[in-house]
């Protein structure tokens, strides 16, 4: 599975991997519901540490694409608002 | 309610999968993508110099402010000296206030540099791709059918487009974090701007009262005492001050201290 962690870069990570993800990323929506901040950085760094230390950075000319995209670390509880609100948080660009 | 990870995950591949739908004959799709690439890229580059530019600005300002923050000190020594406690007093208070703002720009400084360093890595990363990308659509044109085309364009654009879109919104947050900086900045300004410390010896009672609000705890009475002690006057023994006890006073050296 291919990992990207927002403003570092892609990782391929064991499959397995998925469900810790998964509960790490639910823990971190829960966090956002609180309004908890402290709670949602705690949760977003345990997500991309774990990912950093499981997983293999994919080379710069790997044109591969994600099968899971990360937050970056210090996403504000007002920018995850806007990005499960809507999609205004992630810029147009086209490639095609 | 879905998490962060899972909602950014459909959002991306909504987006590109769109991009997919669009394209209809792989080889001009592929020349057309690449020049498109181009183009991004050569805006990334440029949101990266924005950024590098309004960073230099707010070091510059910050340079101002630290002048400004001596200046208050050498403005209370001076107000001292004339046994004008109430205008050093002024001058303390108001290098506290800035002195305290400095400090959060200084923090917002380092992690806006780390920032700037990721959008440059995002940004060799993308330039590794667009060149790889142009490798291989040479490679597709040549080898593949046009159904088996579509499906290495889609992969590889995809790809890209991720990149983009990553180093983008980097770019996008960088920019919003040197504005509320700038905004930080431009607030220390007006409150070192209000006027000259001489202004207020008439009747500036309301920057008075507004200015003690933010006198930072015992700060400006501590600073103060020092600054009596050192030029002998108020509570400090009869004999004048010969050393500091390597308490070292910011700024000026006490004069007829030992070297």
């Amino acid at each position: 599975m291919i990992v990207r962690l927002l403003g570092e870069g892609q990782f391929r990570v064991d499959d397995a991997l998925i469900t810790r993800l998964n509960e790490l990323d639910d823990e971190i929506a829960g966090a956002v519901e609180a309004g908890n901040e402290d709670a949602l950085w705690a949760g977003l760094q345990a997500l991309a540490e774990t990912v950093r230390q499981n997983g293999s950075r994919l080379s710069d000319d790997e044109l591969t694409p994600s099968d899971a995209v990360i937050p970056p670390e210090d996403l504000t509880l007002d920018e995850a608002r806007e990005l499960l609100s809507d999609d205004g948080f992630i810029p147009d660009v086209m490639p095609i | 309610m879905p998490g962060l990870m899972s909602r950014l995950s459909l959002i991306f591949k909504s987006k590109f999968s769109k991009a997919l739908d669009r394209a209809e004959n792989p080889n001009e799709t592929l020349d057309y993508s690449y020049e498109q690439q181009l183009q991004q890229l050569q805006n990334v580059k440029r949101g990266i110099a924005d950024v590098t530019t309004a960073k230099k600005r707010l070091e510059l300002q910050y340079t101002t402010m630290q002048q400004q923050v001596d200046k208050l000190d050498g403005q209370a020594r001076s107000a001292l000296q004339a046994n004008r406690e109430d205008l050093a007093r002024e001058a303390l208070t108001r290098k506290a206030a800035v002195q305290a703002q400095l400090e959060g720009i200084m923090t917002q400084g380092q992690q806006l540099e780390a920032q700037q360093q990721k959008l440059i890595e995002g940004e060799r990363t993308l330039q590794a791709k667009v060149e790889q990308f142009r490798t291989q659509k040479e490679v597709i044109k040549a080898q593949y059918s046009a159904a088996e085309a579509q499906v290495r364009i889609g992969e590889a654009a995809t790809g890209i487009g991720e990149q983009m879109a990553d180093v983008g919104m980097a770019i996008e947050r960088a920019k919003d974090k040197t504005q509320q900086m700038q905004a930080r900045a431009n607030a220390i300004d007006e409150l070192t701007a209000a006027g000259s410390l001489e202004d207020y010896t008439g009747g500036g009672d309301d920057i008075d009262r507004q200015l003690q609000q933010i006198t930072q705890g015992g700060q400006v009475d501590d600073e103060l005492a020092k600054m009596k002690a050192e030029l002998g006057q108020g509570s400090a023994p009869a004999e004048p001050p010969k050393q500091l006890e390597g308490d070292k006073v910011e700024g000026q050296k006490v004069e007829g201290e030992a070297t």
